[in-house]
């Protein structure tokens, strides 16, 4: 992964050092609350519903051993003993209190971490695809990329008073595990007809209010001029995004009023001033950047997926996980394992300081001292030996991390919800207990196969309910919870957005709609068919009749 | 009469008269022997009257204005202006770094309006080198921002080539 260097350091360590002076200013009430409000955020500091929250940039969801033992020491330190991944690949914590701020971040500048640009109105941590460098079928690494725009827009003195928040995804893989287009700017690298990769740069994504799916800007952009085609969108939007109000104030909504042809006009003619300029990456940078994230060095330590026949011949357990948590890796021999935080009774994405400098643990044995976070909230040891995942696997059941859900209807993404944000209209996590307690048995999830289910506790989407296959919304109707369920979102390659069932439930309403949809899926269903691709064939209204029908 | 910080310093005397509104020509006669940075509807309209002033001409724009409005102008201006509404307002970035890099404005640009501590580096990074302080806030304070950070990531107006030339050029030296 990327080392920092002395410039990284040194820049860190006065950004630690500005936000001390800022946070003492405010305590001794020269800086008000409304000059102090942006200057916290772009430090990652959130008033929540209880205490402060704290989100910690992971840069495009990359961990080393000794960041996960750091993050486990803030949780243990400062916190009340856990974190939260969030659908961006940060962790955040929900008690630390504000005067800790400057400490904690200090801390983290140890372990080349920090909470930079992780909230308000500025660009956010970029984030790709949790496979990225692993996957089998990926286009290139674009790891790299990552790293080239997070250097280009940390502390960028341009665009850090934006009318909106700002959020890159950058992907390289067919699946597309990073929802990229539903950013502000999704990045897809794609192969040119000679070979060649360059970037297909979409802009106008976005979830929120007014769900998006982004816009092509730029079909083919070569590599170097990677960083003046976002700078271009980047300044455009900055000019003329709507700053009259803040629901209107996206990239989307530019995009949409000033019409995608006349945008991407103007985009270009402002790239086509800046395109040749400083900024156009080096052979040089490109391969330094790339020099970072070279795989393991796998040829020698082959020999073997033999060693993995007999346990899964044998342990019927271990041969579950290993169909549903267990992907290809690009290098044979190897494989990319997804821990899964989402075992019952635990809120979806919570993360104990044990677990952390467990895993941390275990990425050092297992996986080359890295671990990755995804965006749905689970953590991935992406290089593991094949001969040693029957060994690995006892170790995670052990602790109970074994829950083979990945990518089935238990494996909810949900954001923190009503229990501890002051936007939510609605609980979320009860929620996605309740329903994990209901589909409890692993046989019968299997058999449902492949299904998303996002839970977001209000509009502001934090859960992604609308590109789930399933979404489900926390809405609030005369003080009371409801929550309304949409069918048909992905944020794969071929994304789509989730559309509204009908009327909302009550909160012990939800499991049986969702049997109820289950049950038509499986009575509709082709062989192989995943519930998406059925509920594309046959559409909205057999669900529809199904649930409404029993329901009233 | 505002604090302004002129290239990193607190500037003794200031030339500058700011019109920040200026509806007739009358008003050049109210300020005798001073020079004048105007409204820019004013400017486009009054501008060989300022023309006559020996200490030059200026002109201040407003977030939502852009230079363009003023790009055959922009030699014979000794100062352009521009104006934060709100502190959080981020338009001048752009507008400065426009002046700066696109049209290669050379003379003073002054960040007017709510102009605090906490965003002077950045201005700075992005052009401008004259800052009209708000009234509350403290000088000595303001100068130590221009230290916050020693480097940056990006190419910027005091620092022309990106971090990654500088390491390469660092590393084949």
């Amino acid at each position: 992964m990327y080392r920092y260097d002395q410039y990284d350091h040194t820049m860190l360590a006065e950004r630690v050092a500005q936000f001390r002076d800022q946070t003492r200013r405010y305590l001794d009430g020269k800086l008000s609350e409304a000059e102090f409000l942006p200057l916290r955020l772009q430090n990652g500091l959130y008033v929540q519903r209880l205490a402060p929250m704290l989100r910690v940039a992971v840069p495009y969801g990359l961990l080393s051993s000794a960041q996960l033992r750091k993050l486990a020491h803030i949780a243990r330190h400062y916190d009340k003993g856990y974190g939260h991944l969030t659908t961006r690949q940060n962790i955040q914590f929900n008690w630390p209190e504000l005067v800790d701020a400057p400490d904690i971040l200090a801390e983290l500048a140890e372990a080349e971490m920090h909470a930079i640009q992780t909230s308000g109105n500025c660009i956010r941590n970029v984030t790709t695809d949790h496979f990225a460098g692993a996957a089998a079928d990926e286009i290139e690494d674009a790891r790299p990329w990552c790293e080239i725009i997070r250097q280009w827009s940390s502390f960028h003195p341009e665009f850090a008073y934006l009318p909106r928040k700002f959020k890159i995804a950058v992907c390289g893989t067919p699946a597309d595990q990073a929802a990229t287009q539903v950013h502000d700017i999704g990045v897809y690298l794609v192969r040119g007809d000679d070979g060649e990769t360059r970037f297909r740069i979409l802009a106008g994504g976005g979830l929120g209010r007014t769900p998006v799916i982004g816009q092509m800007i730029f079909e083919q952009v070569e590599k170097p001029h990677l960083l003046s085609a976002l700078e271009a969108i980047m300044r455009v939007y900055n000019r003329e995004g709507r700053r009259d109000n803040k629901y209107k104030a996206r990239i989307k909504i530019l995009v949409r009023e000033t019409g995608a042809d006349q945008f991407r006009e103007k985009v270009h003619r402002e790239w086509g001033r800046i395109r040749d300029s400083a900024m156009m990456l080096t052979k040089a940078e490109i391969r330094r950047c790339q020099s970072f994230f070279s795989g393991p060095d796998h040829v020698q330590r082959l020999n073997g997926s033999d060693a993995l026949e007999d346990p899964l011949r044998k342990d019927a357990e271990f041969a579950l996980w290993h169909r549903r948590n267990v992907r290809a890796h690009k290098q044979p021999g190897y494989a990319i394992v997804t821990v899964s935080l989402k075992q019952t009774g635990v809120a979806p994405g919570d993360i104990s300081d044990r677990q952390m400098d467990f895993l941390a643990d275990l990425a050092e044995r297992y996986s080359f001292g890295e671990a990755r976070i995804s965006h749905k909230q689970n953590i991935i040891l992406a290089d593991v030996e094949q001969r040693r995942l029957h060994a690995l696997w006892r170790e995670l059941a052990a602790e109970s991390l074994a829950t083979p859900a990945l990518g089935l209807l238990t494996d909810i993404i949900c954001c923190p919800g009503g229990d501890f944000c002051a936007l939510a209209n609605a609980k979320s996590i009860p929620l996605a207990e309740e329903i994990q307690r209901n589909f409890r048995d692993s046989a019968k999830l299997e058999e449902i196969g492949d299904l998303s289910l996002n839970i977001s506790g209000c509009m502001n989407a934090c859960g992604h309910h609308h590109v789930g296959n399933i979404g489900i919304l926390g809405v609030d109707k005369k003080g009371e919870e409801f929550y309304q369920v949409s069918l048909g979102g992905s944020s794969a390659r071929q994304a789509s957005l989730g559309k509204i069932l009908g009327p909302a439930f009550a909160r012990e309403e939800v499991p049986g709609v969702l049997h109820i949809l289950v049950n038509v899926y499986k009575a509709e269903r082709d062989p192989g068919e995943a519930f998406l691709d059925t509920y594309r064939r046959i559409g909205h209204e057999p669900f529809k009749q199904a649930v409404y029908a029993d329901h009233h | 009469m505002p604090i302004i910080i002129d290239q990193k310093a607190i500037l003794r005397q200031d030339r500058w008269t700011l019109l920040r509104e200026a509806s007739g020509p009358e008003v050049l006669q109210a300020a005798p022997g001073r020079n004048f940075i105007a409204p820019l509807d004013f400017y486009l309209q009054y501008r060989s009257l300022l023309d006559e002033y020996p200490g030059g001409k200026g002109v201040w724009l407003d977030s939502n204005e852009t230079p363009e409005a003023i790009a055959s102008d922009l030699e014979s201006l000794a100062i352009i202006a521009l104006n934060f509404p709100v502190f959080r307002d981020g338009r001048p970035f752009s507008n400065a770094r426009e002046l700066r890099e696109h049209y290669r404005y050379g003379g003073e640009i002054r960040a007017i309006g709510d102009v605090l501590r906490d965003q002077l580096f950045y201005m700075a990074r992005c052009g401008f080198d004259s800052f009209a302080l708000r009234h509350d806030q403290n000088p000595e304070d303001c100068l130590a921002a221009f230290r916050d950070f020693s480097t940056g990531y990006q190419a910027s107006i005091d620092e022309p080539m990106p971090l990654f030339r500088r390491r390469h050029d660092q590393r084949q030296a």
